[in-house]
């Protein structure tokens, strides 16, 4: 005598057939935590494994800093972080944004036709790669991104057009220095506006003020007061 | 099949603080080699001054003032043994390195020929004595098995250095347990009253094995004088041995050790790929004119990639750097490296409690090969200096020469301890331009570039700033209106060297646009060092 179900409901028909089409891999190794202060920009709520996000380039001079701050959280919870092709880059920034010196890679500026190829190894085993300015092809750019996608890298192509349309871009606008005064006092922290736009989810623009750099050199929301009452320095930005 | 416990009589040739004879330093003259601070090793004439293995480096000079100290460099030790090793080679080809200072010779063979155990060990000694004439002395001990061997080197009589054959039990019963060098375990052992290798010995070999694990173990046959040829030891699987041709040939050792690197990565990743690992490594180089020189390497445990690289460059670079009698003629262009021992892979830990996680492995492995693509010099880590400069405090040394695996101190702050006054506070900014810093000009009302007096003061408030155009020198700088500045920090370096001595001023400048920049004043001439993007 055979047991047969009881014809089930179509909700719980459902129900199962999500369970069964679940994606194995956990939510959190899809996104690379970034810091608090600008999770609200990114739509997964961190870097997604697999895109590109362009920094820059953008008028308050904030690219390298964001870039940095960008990766800075991801890099102080074990990944590692190569940066290509920036040889100006500010290491002092770097570990006071929180970037793990002790995973940082820089890479000299690679000669003619072997950028895709340093970038496509990179790529393939570390978690962020930071690229500088430089000339891309857009079949290099399809390719490398196809293969960040692949291997879960995030690229982030600091202060240049990147050919294909990035899944995210960052921008920062507004900066304006507190701390400085005319002949006293000393950089202190930037208060800029970060604004993020993109491609898919992240196609509504969102935008977050932050300190940056903040004080003791990080990155702070702008709900934290940050310096004592001294006056914005006024700039002929708006 | 000789039977697994038998023992191979063993000889090994022991030169006392090898580091501080490779460093040129007469036993009768106080000397010591230094490594991150402590002494490794010392000379006679140190040690009877009271200066200790293990002890810091202040505290040893204050012991013996005279005391020259040297660092630590393995590659010196290693091409100081190098003519050594060439001497007793002609007594016998089979010889085993185990570190520099110390080598391991199987005397069965030589012995029946030299007539004897004790005609071997006195032609031994005297060749090599030859070879190292007064800079430092030799011991030659002879028993069972080379942990023994090992320690009738170090006995103070020499009658006590040859240990009859099967005589090794009764040789190590009365012998302290710390001989065993393996720090926590011997303490363990003292606490618990078993304080001579003979009572290690007596214990019940299971007992020691349920309680120690297999370490437990292969101390137990050690003690006993058993063959310390861990049961653990593989057969090598054939064709393992990686080779490869170097077109044109080769005679710089740098350039040769990057390709042994490349070779000892191959070499351990096969190994690894069948569970193996090596403990025993033959290296053999061969010359265009056929020149050949082999020699084996034998470790403790088992030898990690970096670790057979740093033993190529050590032979390479006797060999090359050697005498003109020993030296080769022609250019390395082949380079062999063949397992004659393995053993089981204990496997790498993935960064459970810290050390190197797969991510950090694989890294690597990709920086390794961008270092082959563009060459050593590309990849690049930071290192923390301290200085003034935002360009000096951190530092970008080739990834080559960093072992990635290690502890990196070096990439903490807390590693610069020195306070360094004068230099900008924090935050520091993200582009950083020393290299190749852009001309500018700073001007005040009057149209007079801004100078920074005796005082530490500028001449006049600095009202525009003109920014050179890198790469068009001629064209006129784009003009900046200042909105805010602050400094200037002057800072004279080295006012006491007329060849270093420099004096700069440094201000920080917001202008218009919203940029921040910080400017410097050399000999009269501004320029942009960085800018805080």
């Amino acid at each position: 005598m055979a047991v047969t179900d009881p014809a089930p409901d179509p909700l719980a028909r459902l129900r199962a057939l999500d369970e069964r089409v679940r994606p194995v891999t956990l939510a959190e190794r899809q996104v690379l935590p970034v810091a608090e202060a600008l999770r609200p920009l990114f739509p997964g709520g961190g870097l997604r494994r697999g895109s590109v996000v362009a920094v820059g380039p953008d008028g308050a001079g904030a690219a390298t800093s964001l870039a940095l701050a960008a990766v800075a959280e991801a890099s102080g919870q074990g990944s590692w972080v190569a940066v290509v092709g920036l040889p100006t880059l500010g290491l002092v920034a770097a570990a006071e944004l929180g970037v793990a010196l002790d995973r940082l890679a820089v890479v000299a500026t690679p000669g003619r036709g072997r950028w895709a190829d340093v970038v496509a190894a990179l790529v393939d085993a570390v978690d962020l790669v930071v690229l500088g300015p430089a000339r891309v092809r857009p079949g290099d750019a399809r390719r490398l991104a196809a293969r960040a996608r692949e291997r879960g890298a995030v690229l982030l192509p600091v202060g240049m057009a990147w050919p294909e349309a990035p899944d995210l871009t960052l921008t920062a606008e507004g900066g304006r220095w507190e701390g400085i005064g005319e002949g006293h006092g000393h950089l202190r922290a930037r208060r800029v506006r970060i604004g993020a736009s993109g491609r898919r989810d992240a196609a509504r623009p969102r935008s977050t003020e932050v300190w940056l750099p903040a004080e003791d050199g990080g990155l702070a929301p702008v709900t934290h007061p940050t310096v004592r009452a001294l006056r914005p320095v006024a700039t002929d930005v708006p | 099949m000789s039977a697994p416990d038998q023992p191979v009589r063993t000889t090994v040739v022991w030169c006392p603080d090898w580091p501080v004879v490779a460093a040129g330093v007469p036993p009768d003259e106080p000397g010591a080699v230094v490594h991150a601070n402590r002494v490794v090793a010392a000379s006679r004439a140190a040690r009877r001054s009271g200066v200790v293995r293990g002890q810091r480096r202040r505290e040893a000079q204050s012991r013996c003032p005279e005391l020259a100290v040297h660092e630590l460099d393995p590659a010196r030790d290693a091409r100081a043994f190098e003519p050594v090793v060439a001497a007793v080679e002609r007594i016998t080809p089979f010889i085993e390195i185990t570190r520099p200072g110390t080598c391991a010779v199987a005397t069965r063979g030589p012995s029946r020929y030299h007539g004897g155990d004790a005609a071997l060990m006195a032609l031994v000694e005297s060749t090599v004595a030859e070879v190292l004439g007064d800079r430092g002395e030799v011991r030659v001990g002879t028993a069972d098995g080379p942990f023994a061997a090992g320690i009738a080197a170090r006995r103070r009589e020499p009658a006590e250095r040859l240990v009859p054959p099967g005589g090794s039990p009764a040789f190590l019963a009365p012998l302290p347990v710390a001989l065993l060098d393996r720090p926590e375990l011997v303490d363990v052992f003292e606490r618990l009253g078993l304080r001579t290798l003979g009572r290690v010995a007596g214990l019940p070999r299971a007992d020691v094995l349920a309680r120690f694990g297999p370490e437990g173990g292969a101390v137990h046959r050690l003690a006993a004088g058993l063959d310390e040829r861990s049961p653990d030891t593989r057969p090598v699987p054939p064709s393992i041995e990686v080779a490869t041709e170097l077109d044109p040939p080769v005679e710089r050792v740098d350039q040769a050790a990057f390709v042994a690197k490349s070779l000892a990565d191959e070499l351990h990743d096969r190994l690894g790929a069948m569970g193996l690992a090596c403990s025993l490594l033959l290296i053999r180089a061969e010359t265009e004119h056929g020149e050949v020189l082999e020699r084996r390497w034998r470790h403790e445990g088992t030898l990690a990639a970096g670790a057979i690289a740093d033993r190529v460059r050590w032979q390479l670079d006797g060999w090359l750097s050697g005498s003109a009698a020993s030296r080769p003629t022609g250019g390395l262009d082949r380079l062999v490296l063949a397992p004659e021992e393995v053993r089981a892979a204990s496997g790498r830990q993935l960064g459970f409690w810290g050390g190197q996680s797969a991510e950090g492995e694989r890294a690597q492995r990709a920086l390794a090969r961008v270092e082959a693509m563009l060459g050593p010099e590309a990849v690049q880590v930071p290192e923390w200096r301290g200085g003034r400069d935002p360009a000096a405090q951190v530092v970008l040394v080739p990834a080559a020469a960093v072992d990635l695996d290690g502890p990196r101190p070096a990439t903490d702050p807390s590693w610069v301890t020195a306070p360094w006054p004068g230099r900008l506070p924090s935050p520091s900014p993200a582009t950083v331009l020393s290299s190749a810093p852009i001309a500018a000009e700073v001007v005040d009302a009057s149209g007079r570039s801004v100078g920074v007096g005796g005082r530490g003061l500028p001449t006049a408030p600095p009202v525009r700033v003109g920014i050179g155009r890198p790469g068009r020198p001629d064209r006129p700088p784009e003009w900046h209106d200042v909105v805010a500045w602050a400094g200037p920090w002057p800072v004279e370096e080295r006012w006491w060297d007329t060849e270093a001595h420099r004096r700069r001023a440094r201000l920080q400048v917001v202008t218009a646009d919203g940029a921040a920049r910080l400017l410097v004043l050399e000999a009269g001439r501004w320029s942009v060092e960085a800018v805080y993007d």
